[in-house]
């Protein structure tokens, strides 16, 4: 990667030069991997993340349920879903979201696409997978998230559950026009810089602990060690990796070096994407909280299918990757 | 002057209000902020995202910001304004 060239540059200085490691050694080769890696991550998260920032500043969630409540069924779900990628998901906001959609009109299904897709492909997620599996697995990421969050929004809407709503949410409704507080370039250039930091603030302990235990297994375990247990032969893996992923939320930004050095090892690309498709789309703590608004077996309706569109999608890649 | 963080009662709410009272202590006034955990109220208000930050029952930040001098100028900027009118 050329784009690199100067890091490159820098963490080889860093480690044959300052630190004085033998460039033949294991030792050479992980400490330059973490260095590469960690200054490569935190320039992407930067720049990607202020960027996507900025792209928000102009379209709030409030101003994207205006766009959706207007919107037909199909392209309700498409828009809902490739909205829900510059919108980022906090257990804060799921629950303002889901009433503030549901209230003003927006269909059902159509906001199950953006609950999907909002989590699915988050900024951070997709810094970490193009760092370190470079664009092709990023896109191939992207894309197949916005497949599964597209059907499954068209799946639960033609089921027709609103009954499995809770009544109350229904009993408000309302009208969604609303003047938010105005924005100068200016300030929405703090703004995103604001957002960067915060950002950074929670995730770079989470990196350097993913990246450093990913250089640490890039030298010292040997290639295709996992690919006994996880390889493409192995049906079992996929699904086991969904199941795995569940629990696994908060940690996103540490659980995408661990996965890297994983598939560096024997996972196979579609088991390494289904496991973190299931970690950001599919979790626990999120779960907890829409069940303030939903029955159970929404909740579960709901996971079912994304879960099968992720296991579809592992197996897939699995197949031609 | 009435100031109000609204929220949905999550820890990053939380955060706010005490950046808040923070923010109102260095500025030396005499104000009591008011949390409010009630997330149809923002809904009803027409937002969806938490917290908000209420000043005279207007929402003038929407989201989250551990920028404190950016509350700090909001409140003064409404608290100059206020002053002035009377």
């Amino acid at each position: 990667m050329n784009t690199f060239y100067l890091v490159q540059s820098l963490a080889d200085y860093l480690t044959y030069t300052v630190f004085n490691i033998d460039p033949k050694t294991i030792l050479a080769s992980s400490v330059n991997f973490f260095i590469f890696d960690t200054i490569k991550i935190f320039i992407l998260l930067s720049v990607i993340i202020f960027v996507v920032s900025i792209v928000r500043s102009y379209l709030p969630p409030e101003k994207i349920r205006a766009i959706l409540s207007r919107k037909n069924k199909y392209l309700g779900n498409i828009l809902a879903s490739l909205l829900g990628i510059i919108t980022p998901f906090c257990s804060c906001s799921a629950i303002p979201l889901f009433l503030g959609f549901i209230q003003a009109g927006v269909p059902l299904g159509t906001t199950f696409s953006f609950l999907v897709a909002s989590p699915m492909i988050n900024e951070v997620a997709l810094v970490l997978l193009l760092g370190l599996f470079g664009w092709k697995i990023a896109l191939i990421y992207i894309v197949s998230g916005l497949i599964i969050s597209i059907l499954s929004g068209i799946v639960i809407g033609n089921l027709k559950l609103e009954n499995l709503v809770e009544p109350f949410v229904y009993e408000n409704s309302i009208d969604g026009n609303i003047d938010l507080p105005s924005m100068s370039k200016k300030e929405r250039i703090i703004y995103a810089l604001d957002y960067t930091k915060d950002i950074f603030k929670k995730v770079w302990i989470y990196i350097l602990i993913g990246v450093g235990f990913g250089a640490l297994i890039h030298g010292y375990v040997p290639a295709d060690f996992l690919a006994q247990y996880a390889g493409k032969d192995k049906w079992y893996a996929v699904p086991l990796a969904v199941l795995i992923g569940i629990p696994l939320y908060s940690n996103a930004a540490g659980v995408v070096p661990l996965v890297s050095a994983l598939t560096e090892k024997g996972v196979s690309i579609g088991t390494t994407l289904a496991f973190m498709m299931s970690i950001t789309a599919l979790s626990l703590p999120e779960f907890m909280i829409l069940k303030k608004v939903m029955k159970i077996k929404l909740i579960f309706i709901f996971s079912g299918i994304v879960g099968v569109g992720i296991i579809f999608t592992g197996y897939f890649f699995n197949l031609i990757l | 002057m009435k100031i109000q963080v609204l929220g949905s009662g999550c820890t990053t709410c939380e955060k706010l209000f005490e950046l808040t009272k923070k923010a109102v202590l260095e500025l030396g006034l005499d104000i009591e902020v008011e949390y409010i955990a009630d997330v149809q109220k923002i809904v009803t208000m027409g937002l969806m995202q938490s917290p908000v930050l209420l000043i005279n029952d207007k929402p003038v930040m929407v989201g989250f910001s551990s920028n404190l001098e950016k509350i700090k100028n909001l409140i003064n900027h409404h608290n100059v304004s206020e002053n002035t009118e009377l």
